[in-house]
């Protein structure tokens, strides 16, 4: 019998506030941490939290892995580093993109003053790697090591491939997650340029009127542990990691498959592994860009996958409080959904107020509502979509 | 090229120093790299800045030699000069 996986740690650093917690609080009150179109992390200083080596030593990115990492290891218990073998625990941690703020401003030095006043600090800083070679660094993490990319589908997939490395006993727990720092001038003018984000500054998933997503910075981290290992040391359970669904669309660069079967497969593949159907799922946490493309296939994709129940459960999208993170996204919203679990609750999907005949489920508008639970826990679907074709779903369960 | 006495390049190697994380209490003529958490990439834009600034290549094979922040600002004063 595969060996079950449990959360013991969540952390996250939001548009929305530095802390898990933060974010779920406010995500379920309908609070919006988008700010004149971007989804920034404004209350995020790095000297609070690192020192000036580290923080110079560190891109953005990897800046805000740090801290998402240090707050899951610490409600793991793990402050101090790992009280197992830390030969026996991972880290795993995804991005779109890497370091893009630094080859950018690298890349202004190159030009300006020629290759030799380049920075000794450009490669370790810009690497896509770099966040999870630093946060093993920063806790003596010795087990497998390595960062994941597959745009906004990155969080996930290193949350799946976590998952599966504590379960083959790869590793007795893995610290997973995704982060991305992507507010950058090269970076915003080039989404701009293909078309995807929104030209008014509004994340509207869902709704009519949407009209591409809005740009958003973050990270978050869960600590995986097989159950056992969890139990044995009384590590407090925050829920479960019970299903992994990953699949590609071999449709298109950056377009969704319309007919969402891609998508579908990955979702059927994270019920099968969690070893139930559409009726054990109870609430949705969608990729739900605000984008046309992305939210109708992605509806047609839980229709496909989920038959009629689709239409009896709730959808929510956390991008339409914080924006869309990139390759954060899949480990934002997945830390957010072990929290909402937790809660009993499917926050809303703010803003959401006009029905697209294309996207035609719940789309949990206005309040957050609380979830029946139907005398077993509550479990969830967390869906990431990225450019290339990249599907990765998890599936959650209460604890 | 501006010329500079030791005692400039001291202050500039210290603020240097400083700016990459070391504690500048601790930052004095016979402190060893080890000592100021200094390591090969710092030197390396140390050695940037200082040619940067008073045209001295600081080579790989320099560095070894140079133990101490004395030793560093010993070795650019003296070709600083020239």
């Amino acid at each position: 019998m595969t060996q079950r996986v449990v959360i013991t740690g969540i952390g996250a650093l939001t548009p929305l506030g530095v802390g898990a917690e933060t974010l779920i609080e406010r995500w379920s009150a309908g609070e919006s941490g988008i700010d004149d179109g971007l989804g920034r992390c404004r209350e995020f200083e790095p000297t609070e939290h690192l020192s000036i080596k580290e923080a110079r030593r560190a891109d953005r990115f990897t800046q805000l892995a740090i801290v998402a990492c240090d707050e899951a290891l610490t409600q793991a218990g793990w402050e101090d580093g790992p009280s197992v073998d830390p030969e026996r625990v991972g880290c795993v941690m995804g991005t779109g993109i890497g370091g893009i703020g630094t080859i950018e401003e690298q890349l202004e030095v190159l030009r300006v003053r020629g290759a030799e006043a380049v920075s000794p600090l450009a490669v370790p800083m810009m690497m896509a790697n770099a966040a999870s070679g630093v946060v093993a660094m920063r806790h003596g993490l010795k087990g497998q090591c390595y960062g994941t990319v597959s745009a906004c589908a990155a969080g996930a997939h290193a949350i799946g491939a976590g998952l599966r490395m504590v379960q083959h006993g790869d590793v007795e727990a893995c610290v997973v997650g995704g982060a991305e720092a992507g507010i950058t001038p090269l970076s915003q003018a080039a989404f701009v340029g293909m078309g995807a984000t929104s030209p008014s500054g509004t994340s509207r998933p869902f709704d009519a009127r949407r009209d591409g997503f809005v740009m958003g910075e973050g990270a978050a981290a869960l600590v995986l542990e097989s159950e056992e290992g969890a139990r044995e040391r009384g590590a407090e359970v925050l829920g479960y990691l019970a299903g992994y669904g990953a699949t590609a669309d071999a449709h298109h660069l950056t377009a969704p498959e319309p007919s969402g079967e891609g998508a579908s497969r990955a979702i059927a593949l994270a019920l099968a592994d969690a070893d139930i159907g559409p009726d054990g799922v109870d609430w949705v946490n969608a990729h739900g860009t605000s984008t046309q493309l992305n939210d109708r296939s992605e509806t047609e994709a839980l229709k496909r996958a989920l038959g009629e129940r689709a239409r009896e459960i709730p959808v929510s999208s956390l991008k339409s409080a914080i924006g869309h993170t990139l390759g954060a996204a899949g480990a934002v919203e997945a830390a957010a959904t072990a929290l909402a679990l937790r809660r009993g609750i499917a926050p809303p999907t703010i803003g959401w107020e006009e029905r697209d005949e294309d996207c035609d489920l719940d789309y949990v508008p206005g309040d957050a509502r609380t979830l029946e639970s139907n005398g077993r826990p509550l479990r969830a679907i967390s869906n990431s979509f990225g450019f290339g074709g990249h599907n990765a779903v998890l599936c959650l369960e209460a604890a | 090229m501006p010329t500079a006495n030791k005692e400039q390049i001291e202050e500039r190697m210290t603020a240097a120093l400083e700016s990459f994380g070391a504690e500048r209490d601790q930052i004095k003529r016979d402190a060893n790299w080890e000592a100021l958490d200094v390591d090969s990439l710092d030197l390396v834009e140390l050695a940037q800045i200082v040619e940067e600034e008073y045209g001295v290549k600081m080579k790989e094979e320099d560095m070894k030699e140079l133990k101490t922040v004395g030793d560093a600002v010993d070795f650019v004063a003296e070709r600083a000069k020239s």
